[in-house]
């Protein structure tokens, strides 16, 4: 009886959380568009998220690009299709691999760190301070990091794409001597407008979820210094659930428009 | 004096003064903990008064009920003459700029500096200071009222527990409040620094001329800042008049705030 409780308090608290983070997506719609616009917080966030996760996404996109090539190379090579090498590389990392590995890394590195963040402004009573003093800590604190997410995401799926893709010509030049002109040739040559738009379009998405989830989870932490772990922790694990989902329905809606 | 006697007293005396919180039968609970039952409060004009109660007793719940950043069950609050559940979002940040609250963990944004920290409530006020492009003297004046002008460039982490509940003080000083409300002002710090932030709390009153709600439990502070006190006791006005006729009542309840 005690398991059955528990399983169907869990189902509960489960439609409450997805309830209580569809009234915040609301807020921050309303919010978004209503002044005054913290500007310069804006760029402020965008600094923290994109600069100080640049590193993080070119190293990641770098051994990305290097390992696919190195494992995809012998199944080529025994069909004699290294030449489609570039091509199999850039469809696969531009598409797919790219967005939702970047989208991840920044969902353990951003998302935790704005779930942390928020999480400790609250149990310190450093929101409350800002609601007292008379302004509005909602649109201070999560507008401007789910915005800085939403626009930096894109930019850093950008950046890590081509790392990945110049860690696969490296690998290509170092064992099938393929020259930088002629790898990047055949890169551009195979990728198409279907490629490249809905891959970026769906990025923006990703951010969106990794800022929402984090700033909610940060924003309503309860239980003193053990709520701040548990808000970080879960907005990584939320966020993470959440990129798939988005995804799959990004996938879905490509497949219908441009015919992967 | 008995213990009903000095509520009644105390509700009748200073009529001339104006009212500046005035809270009727506040109620307040969590699922079936009933933290405050039916509290009642009038704070006049340039009163410094003190809530005394038990860890528990529902003192931060009432702070929090009368800046709005709680909603009680039921019952009355009215600051300076204006209900504020009947205030919009707009006219309660309004309010709110005439109200400075000092934090028990002193709530400083750990990601600013001191003086970003005294800017920060400034800017979003254009209505109340007109568009200040320097706050420097005004930093600079709050500051020095708390004898810390010298950490302007610090970070939170940088400074001691007194220098942070100094710098949140001078944060909410820097509003220019017509009333300050203290919630724990000396917990957590040493004998020597309570005194120091209690001296400072009384120097404040005197140069601003501010109404003053202090939550406290320690007997020391209430002495020397209350000119009235007020005792919680399971959520309610147990007992009610000035710190020397509080603490000469044989009522044992009341005799165990001043051991």
């Amino acid at each position: 009886m005690p398991k059955v409780i528990t399983i169907k308090t869990r189902i509960q608290d489960f439609f409450i959380e997805i309830g209580e983070l569809s009234i915040f997506t609301g807020r921050f719609f309303k919010e978004v568009f209503s002044r005054p616009f913290e500007f310069k917080e804006l760029i402020k966030q965008c600094y923290n998220i994109g600069n100080k996760s640049l590193l993080l996404v070119a190293v990641t996109g770098f051994i990305i690009g290097l390992v696919i090539t190195l494992q995809t190379r012998p199944t080529l090579q025994e069909f004699g299709a290294e030449s489609w090498m570039p091509s199999m590389v850039s469809i696969s990392i531009i598409r797919e691999i790219g967005p939702v590995i970047i989208a991840l890394i920044c969902a353990g590195k951003v998302g935790s760190g704005i779930g942390a963040e928020l999480g400790s402004m609250r149990v310190t009573e450093q929101i409350d301070a800002m609601e007292v003093s008379g302004t509005n800590p909602f649109k201070y604190l999560v507008v401007t990091r789910v915005l800085a997410c939403t626009f930096m995401l894109p930019v850093l799926v950008i950046f890590g794409d081509t790392i990945a893709l110049y860690g696969s010509y490296i690998v290509e030049n170092l064992k099938g001597e393929v020259s930088f002109v002629l790898y990047f040739n055949k890169v551009f040559n195979a990728l198409e407008f279907g490629d490249i738009i809905p891959a970026t379009i769906k990025t923006f998405f990703f951010g969106y979820a990794i800022g929402i989830v984090g700033c909610f989870k940060g924003y309503y932490c309860k239980k003193g210094t053990a709520g701040v772990g548990i808000a970080a922790n879960s907005a990584v694990v939320f966020s993470s659930l959440l990129l798939f989902i988005i995804d799959f329905i990004a996938v879905f809606i490509t497949d219908i428009f441009f015919e992967i | 004096m008995t213990r009903e006697q000095n509520i009644s007293q105390s509700i009748e005396e200073k009529p001339s003064k104006r009212i500046m919180l005035d809270i009727k039968g506040l109620f307040k609970s969590f699922e079936d903990n009933h933290v405050l039952n039916g509290f009642n409060l009038k704070l006049h004009e340039g009163e410094n008064l003190v809530i005394m109660g038990k860890s528990g007793s529902g003192k931060s719940v009432m702070i929090k009920c009368l800046v709005g950043l709680m909603q009680p069950d039921s019952g009355e609050i009215q600051v300076m003459g204006k209900d504020i559940s009947k205030l919009n979002q707009t006219e309660l940040d309004d309010l709110r700029t005439e109200i400075g609250f000092l934090f028990q963990g002193s709530a400083l944004y750990d990601s600013m500096t001191v003086r970003e920290n005294l800017e920060f409530p400034l800017r979003r006020h254009k209505k109340k200071f007109g568009d200040i492009k320097d706050t420097t003297a005004l930093v600079t004046e709050a500051l020095d009222s708390v004898g810390l002008a010298h950490t302007m460039d610090l970070m939170p982490s940088e400074l001691s527990g007194g220098m942070k509940r100094r710098v949140a003080l001078a944060r909410t000083l820097i509003l220019k409040p017509k009333i300050i409300l203290y919630d724990e002002p000396t917990s957590g710090l040493d004998p020597i620094t309570s005194k120091e932030i209690i001296e400072l709390m009384k120097n404040i009153q005197k140069k601003y001329k501010t109404s003053s709600l202090i939550i406290t439990h320690d007997v020391d502070c209430a002495r020397v800042v209350s000119e009235r006190m007020i005792l919680l006791v399971d959520g309610i006005n147990y007992a009610e008049g000035s710190f020397k006729e509080l603490s000469e009542l044989s009522d044992k309840k009341i005799r165990a705030f001043f051991k």
